[in-house]
């Protein structure tokens, strides 16, 4: 067993020195723009209510599954741009590039919107391949990807319109909708560079702001690098009436399900009215490490996934 | 069960068919429905099939237990296995076992599959050692050659070996590919 277990690391090394030298140039790049390292609770006696994320309970706490809430309050206290890189824990989600411990990156930017904060994306991005070596092209599952900004960039409606052919905006299937993103949207996109999703469905803005029009669209952005699903950005709500009546219809819906025990968050909620303007974003940083590092599965940049741990 | 409980040793029950999981691959948006994209083999006939289950989906978990069983003796169509710890006796049909029952010698220890009493899958050891009792098996449709003759086994079945092999000689055959291994003792 020890034996597996240190040649299974030796296999791993390389990865696990360059992720380490990730985590420096992420720090470096954040310190350079002026943002505040911040630090929130794992361990928290709420989550946000989301109908797809189950959480791990702990003595009737739980297991952060986002700092997000955490970093708003931060942000309605009035601490400026902040950035964090955490562990977050979702129960159940275990997969070729899932590990129900998994470690993400969140920054907000005060007075940005989802658009800005995909800029920072791609800046970062850029910054990590320039400082990693390859320059603006990288190799990954044997496909080159050029990283070069601005990244393209299409509607969630014309996505669905062009590989599903439906528009969500006419009405809205969300099981259609995940089914179809996954089977046809995302592997229609190039895998030569990236690409970023954006504008969804009302009903799929979970905490973005709406932008009036008609039909209205969430301020939400998704970034796809070698079909890896790899950040989700948001010009953050900062409506408290509008947020309270989502969280409470996805509260509803777990109920619906017998899923009980999450509680509307009301200390977050308090805060809300105090949240300037600001755009945020969260990545799953194992999966940046695994584009970097030209790994299939998650597995091989993590020392100790789930069943070994 | 829910879906998010499976994994590749479960096995479940989809009308009535028994299926192992052969494979998990999961796929989720981050604020989506997961999606597992399960690979089945039946487990009455071998077949293999894939089938696509969504977050909250139930499917129906079956017990399929392994158990050593002793060859006792052959009833007609039929070959009575027992339990070696239950001493239970089990009759699995002639079908079921296909070419394996060729070398099936009394005595001989089995891993057999059990679902609600029923048995699925009949496992030989991969090698088993018989008695050649006939030098040159007739066969109509085998022919000899100088690589090769067919003999017949103490279990009734019919075998290529080179041609060396005499009546009276131990031989080990591989029961995953039906063949000869090698001699392992010859007649004094």
């Amino acid at each position: 067993m020890a034996r597996d277990e240190s040649f299974r690391l030796s296999q791993i090394k390389a990865n696990l020195e360059r992720r380490a030298l990730i985590y420096d140039i992420i720090r470096a790049f954040f310190r350079r723009e002026g943002f505040l390292e911040a630090e929130t609770p794992l361990l928290v006696p709420t989550v946000a209510p989301e109908k797809f994320i189950t959480p791990f309970t702990v003595n009737g706490w739980f297991l952060s599954t986002s700092p997000e809430m955490h970093m708003k309050r931060l942000l309605a206290a009035g601490c400026g741009k902040i950035f964090q890189i955490c562990h977050c824990f979702r129960k159940s989600e275990r997969g070729q590039l899932h590990n129900p411990e998994f470690t993400m990156l969140e920054w907000y930017r005060v007075g940005a919107d989802y658009m800005q904060i995909i800029q920072d994306t791609e800046r970062l991005v850029l910054a990590l391949a320039g400082r990693l070596g390859p320059g603006t092209t990288i190799r990954y599952q044997g496909r080159e990807i050029d990283l070069t900004s601005p990244w393209s960039r299409i509607t969630v409606r014309q996505a669905f319109m062009d590989s599903a052919g439906w528009d969500p905006f006419e009405r809205l299937d969300e099981e259609r909708f995940d089914v179809d993103l996954v089977e046809k949207v995302i592997p229609s996109f190039s895998p030569k560079h990236p690409t970023v999703l954006m504008d969804y469905p009302a009903e799929m803005a979970s905490l973005a702001r709406l932008r009036t029009g008609n039909p209205p669209v969430a301020e939400r952005a998704e970034v796809f690098i070698g079909g890896l699903e790899l950040a989700n950005a948001y010009s953050e709500l900062t409506d408290p009436p509008e947020q309270e009546k989502r969280f409470r219809q996805e509260i509803e819906a777990l109920e619906q399900e017998g899923k009980y025990g999450i509680t509307l968050p009301t200390k977050f909620l308090d805060s809300l009215s105090n949240l300037p303007e600001c755009g945020g974003i969260a990545l799953g940083i194992d999966r940046l490490v695994m584009l970097f590092c030209d790994a299939a599965s998650i597995d091989e940049v993590i020392p100790f996934p789930w069943e070994i741990a | 069960m829910d879906i998010g409980e499976v994994n590749r040793n479960t096995k479940i029950l989809i009308n009535g068919v028994p299926f192992a999981v052969e494979d998990v691959k999961f796929v989720k948006p981050g604020k989506g429905r997961a999606m597992y994209y399960l690979k089945l083999r039946n487990l009455f006939d071998s077949t293999t099939r894939e089938q696509t289950y969504h977050s909250g989906d139930k499917v129906e978990e079956v017990n399929v237990s392994s158990s050593d069983m002793q060859y006792l003796y052959r009833e007609g169509d039929n070959y009575v296995f027992m339990d070696n710890e239950t001493f239970e006796q089990h009759s699995v049909p002639k079908d079921l076992l296909g070419t394996k029952s060729q070398f099936l010698k009394e005595g001989l220890v089995v891993t057999v599959s059990v679902m609600e009493g029923k048995v699925l899958e009949v496992i030989l050891p991969k090698f088993v050692e018989l008695v050649v009792v006939k030098g040159a098996a007739s066969t109509k449709t085998d022919t000899i050659t100088a690589q090769s003759k067919m003999v017949e086994l103490e279990t009734g079945g019919i075998l290529a070996v080179p041609p060396f092999v005499k009546e009276g000689d131990i031989v080990k055959v591989d029961t995953r590919t039906n063949t000869y291994v090698e001699r392992v003792a010859t007649k004094k």
